[in-house]
């Protein structure tokens, strides 16, 4: 499915999902991403990578920080951003998705960052776009949110930058989490020690194992020697079908608290894609814990989307030999 | 083809004394330093220790303000420049190694400026060969050399310092 996401060459065409990239395409985001961190440390904060390109943020579904954050870091790079909130574009006045999508590349968009409900909807629009458009998945259904992945490696790169030592769990609804099979592609691809999932059984998709993780449904026997703790937000709008008995009972079981946290490593630290339910996915001493990275993550966030547009920007370009410019 | 050490020295010597001549007469005290990675990291140390042990000494790395990124991509290796002293108000000695057709520095300059507006810039280059392709001169050179399109005059380092022709085909 990844194959339309790389050029002949081996660079970043679109950025659809973190499955099929290989390792090295990985490790050039983070470097790249690395790289562009100092951006924020200017006075003015921008670099031309960018300039006179333009990127259209198609939200389909709502979405903060994400969105503001590809803003951002579009911004950051010198493009021209368009945020279209398309629950109330021309789409609901029965526009086709392909109509609004030709309508836009007319406008000479360069790229499209997307967010759908309904999981392969960016690799749907990779497909039928112009030769010059580029695609980034911004989060479709519960199949990929690459970005999220991205810059939560990133920030455990940052911390603890030998994977292969690491033992990283994954607490929560797996079953309805883009943000986790993103996260365990990306853990994987990076040879990490050990990938843990700690859920009930509702909570987990049929195929699990297949994914390559190690399954727990105890919270304490899963935290156990852990380096590093990503909660997941408890999607309470997908909480309809009778899934759990209550978020009490969630919290009771599978909520962390500064006890659990004690469980793990010393040093562990703890992640959260957020919006964080509190009360619900940990408590408030957890969250706002030395040992908790949540902000930090947020703000990785931007240098991994700068870092994946401006690759996913160069595809078109005739591969040429860097010469000399001195 | 090798460039003899002497020359490399005498060249580092030459810019030095340029230097020293260019701030005197022009009256400016307590500049600070630039050197554009990497060779113009390392003549800058070098004329550090010649001038000022104490002048503060940055490095800029002009990848993102490359004319060229949408040709040939960025190279991912990308380090953060490191400008440890305020860019406003402040005489800058922007240093590289060869000043060939003057894109760097038109970079570079952009790169300065992203940081603040400095008081004054002065570019001081190891080496300058012909192949302007934007109105930029240098205010001090160690060595002038004419050389065909095939060659390319590089520097290697940080110790020792050794400048080499090679021929590019």
């Amino acid at each position: 499915m990844s194959s339309i996401q790389l050029t002949p060459t081996g660079k970043l065409r679109h950025f659809l999902t973190i499955e099929g990239l290989p390792r090295d395409m990985l490790v050039s985001i983070l470097d790249t991403a690395e790289s562009l961190t100092s951006v924020k440390d200017r006075s003015i904060k921008k670099v031309p990578l960018l300039r006179g390109k333009t990127v259209a943020n198609l939200f389909f579904e709502p979405s903060t920080r994400t969105r503001t954050t590809f803003e951002l870091a579009a911004k950051r790079l010198s493009a021209d951003v368009l945020n279209i909130a398309m629950s109330t574009s021309a789409t609901t006045k029965g526009e086709s998705l392909l109509d609004t999508l030709r309508n836009l590349e007319a406008m000479h968009v360069d790229m499209f960052v997307v967010r759908h409900a309904q999981s392969g909807a960016a690799h749907f629009i990779a497909q039928q776009v112009a030769p010059h458009v580029s695609i980034v998945n911004a989060g479709d259904g519960r199949h990929a949110h690459p970005t999220q992945a991205m810059l939560d490696v990133f920030t455990i790169r940052r911390h603890k930058p030998d994977f292969g030592g690491l033992t990283v769990a994954i607490v929560g609804d797996i079953r309805h989490s883009r943000v986790a099979r993103s996260q365990i592609h990306a853990l994987n691809t990076l040879l990490t020690g050990e990938v843990r999932v700690i859920a009930p059984q509702t909570l987990l998709p049929a195929d699990v194992e297949t994914l390559g993780v190690k399954v727990f449904h105890s919270l304490d026997e899963g935290l156990r020697d852990v380096d590093v703790i990503i909660m997941l937000r408890l999607q309470r709008e997908r909480m309809q079908g009778g899934r759990l008995p209550s978020e009490h009972e969630y919290y009771q079981q599978y909520g962390m608290t500064t006890e659990r946290l004690a469980i793990a490593k010393p040093d562990a630290m703890i992640m959260h894609p957020g919006p964080i339910n509190r009360g619900v996915e940990m408590s408030s001493s957890v969250a706002d814990s030395p040992q908790s990275v949540i902000l930090e993550q947020v703000s990785h966030g931007i240098a991994i989307r700068m870092a994946v547009m401006s690759m996913a920007m160069q595809h078109n370009q005739p591969d040429k030999a860097p010469q000399a410019a001195t | 083809m090798t460039i003899a050490d002497t020359d490399t020295t005498s060249a580092l010597q030459a810019l030095t004394h340029c230097l020293q001549d260019h701030l005197s007469s022009h009256a400016i005290q307590s500049p600070s330093m630039l050197g554009i990675h990497t060779g113009g990291e390392w003549v800058a140390r070098a004329l550090q220790l010649a001038i000022d042990e104490n002048m503060p000494l940055g490095t800029l790395d002009i990848s993102f303000y490359r004319d060229d990124f949408s040709r040939i991509g960025m190279n991912p290796e990308v380090r953060p420049s490191h400008i440890p002293f305020e860019v406003d108000d402040q005489h800058i000695i922007l240093v590289d190694d060869v000043l060939y057709t003057g894109r760097t520095i038109r970079a570079a300059l952009n790169e300065i400026f992203a940081y603040g507006r400095p008081a004054s810039v002065i570019l001081a280059v190891l080496i300058e060969r012909d192949g302007r392709q934007l109105p930029i001169c240098a205010d001090c050179v160690g060595n002038r050399v004419a050389l065909d399109n095939n060659q390319q005059i590089k520097l290697s380092g940080p110790e020792p310092l050794m400048l080499e022709i090679i021929e590019t085909s």
